[in-house]
């Protein structure tokens, strides 16, 4: 498991807290007895064990756990040790198997889940109280930073997007958008549009009235005075094919 | 609570002062309490506008630094007395005014009065930046002609990301749309951008049309508000403008041009 914390500068610091992922084998269990769950480990293992051996492992209960029957963590803990595998985590579990797990000295994490073995097995305050023990879910993968704008961009803003740029009103002359992404714009561009600002080729630029200053797609870029009179005030799509801006109509 | 109205366009020399004085005038002639502030420090022109500029003692800069008080540099306009002028200073810069100060200064007003109107200098530097800083509504002045309509959406861009209410988050600013210097014959043969060109790039809410009109400069030379001129094109369309802000709902005039009758056609109008 990981924590954000930082330790302040001592003089020299002896340690510090990273936060870092990194990939374990998980062993899902979907019976609670025990026996079964032994024999057919036994048997998974003998078909390799060099690749078996003294893997860390962390154990998924969240599918075993029935409304009569439930596996006894600290037995499978000790099944899996004789087996020459290191338990690091225990996932899905319930209230007295993360207590056993706890015990043996091994972290667990619970998940929330919508799956009736688990919901129907307890009461709603008591999971409640597990949420609260739990360790910190992993972080979420970053969302593409898109930015969507509803009001005119005005001479001499500058609006920089990570992701997709989405204006719903127009560009005024004088104005620069950007974006890593796609720019959109329902509106009149009048000012300065770069798409793909970070080198992506594959951006587009989409606008209802093209009357740009100057369009740019990965560093490609052309001026009004380049622009073809055919497309101005007309919806069009800019785009790059072979190191060239292509300005189509819609 | 006050309501502190920007006067601004980014451009010199569209209607600035002469608007304000109006609008002040206006609001204050409906029974508003009012003050109107000239932030044009160095350039002072507001009193001459308002025709009190003989009666200027203490300034903006002075009650900024604690060398006047508030009520000794305001002055009590003779035509009206729900009506304020605090004068910008001739001898100083911009410079002289400090966020800290002006924000003073508007603070004390707001106690007092119903509407303080500020009246930006040109430009896009420390004098502009402060007019609107405080601002709840913003009337941006603009000339149908492409320099002042291209730097009247670039104080839009100021007022929507470097206003007070942008930095606290809080509601945006008010912005409205002034058309000044209209000349629909001009409109017609090509000349000038028309009401709908302008409004297709500001894209803002139309608060008036002010024709051009020889009363303007009149009004001007002589220290008289042009919305005082109730015969004039021009003193007319402000007044429409001031109940249009006070909620009236007024169809826009002076957008077409005017069918002379028989009599016009042979005497000539205004």
């Amino acid at each position: 498991m990981s924590t954000d914390a930082t330790i302040p500068n001592f003089e020299k610091s002896a340690l510090e807290f990273k936060s870092t992922s990194f990939s374990v084998p998980v062993l899902v269990i979907f019976s609670a007895e025990l026996k079964q769950v032994e024999l057919q480990l036994k048997e998974k293992i003998s078909k390799a064990p060099d690749f078996f051996k003294n893997s860390p492992i962390l154990i998924d209960l969240q599918f075993c756990n029935t409304s009569e029957n439930e596996i006894d963590t600290a037995q499978l803990i000790h099944c899996l040790q004789d087996n020459a595998l290191f338990p690091v985590g225990v996932s899905g579990g319930n209230d007295k198997q993360n207590a056993q797990a706890i015990d043996l000295h091994i972290p667990t994490r619970t998940i929330r889940t919508t799956s009736s073995a688990i919901s129907t097995h307890k009461p709603a305050v008591e999971e409640k109280s597990i949420e609260e023990e739990a360790t910190p879910a992993e972080p979420t993968p970053p969302s593409v930073e898109n930015k969507l704008i509803s009001h005119p961009i005005r001479s001499g803003q500058r609006i920089y997007a990570k992701g997709d740029l989405i204006i719903l009103s127009h560009v005024s002359a004088g104005a620069e958008v950007m974006a890593e992404g796609n720019i959109h714009i329902y509106g009149a561009l009048r000012g300065r549009a770069l798409a793909g600002v970070q080198g992506n080729t594959e951006s587009r630029i989409f606008c209802s009235d093209l009357q740009a200053e100057l369009v740019s797609i990965a560093g490609n870029y052309q001026v009004s005075e380049d622009l073809d009179k055919a497309e101005h005030c007309q919806p069009t799509q800019i785009y790059l094919q072979e190191q060239t801006l292509i300005i189509k109509k819609l | 609570m006050a309501r502190i109205i920007v006067v601004t366009s980014g451009k010199g020399g569209v209607g600035k002062t002469t608007t304000s004085a109006a609008i002040a005038m206006g609001l204050a002639k409906k029974g508003h309490k009012t003050a109107v502030i000239d932030f044009d420090v160095g350039l002072r022109n507001l009193d001459l506008i308002m025709g009190c500029e003989r009666r200027v003692v203490y300034d903006f800069v002075n009650v900024i630094n604690g060398e006047a008080t508030l009520r000794q540099a305001l002055i009590k306009d003779k035509r009206c007395s729900q009506l304020y002028i605090l004068p910008a200073s001739q001898t100083r810069d911009k410079d002289a005014l400090t966020q800290e100060g002006v924000g003073k200064v508007l603070e004390e007003l707001s106690k007092e009065f119903k509407y303080i109107i500020c009246d930006s200098p040109a430009g896009i530097e420390r004098g502009a930046n402060l007019a609107m800083y405080f601002a709840d509504d913003a009337f941006v002045v603009t000339n149908p002609e492409v320099s002042s309509v291209r730097d009247s959406d670039r104080m839009l861009g100021i007022l929507a990301s470097k206003s007070r209410r942008a930095e606290e988050g809080k509601e945006a600013i008010n912005e409205y749309l002034l058309l000044t210097r209209y000349a629909p014959k001009r409109v017609k043969l090509g000349e000038m951008l028309s009401v709908e060109d302008v409004q297709d790039i500001l894209s803002l809410h139309l608060l008036g049309v002010i024709p051009e009109s020889e009363s303007v400069l009149n009004a001007s030379n002589s220290g008289t508000p042009v919305i005082l001129d109730e015969e004039s094109n021009a003193g007319q369309a402000y007044l429409d403008v001031v109940a249009r802000y006070l909620g009236e709902d007024k169809p826009h005039r002076f957008i077409e041009e005017e069918k002379k009758g028989i009599f016009g056609k042979l005497f000539g109008g205004k």
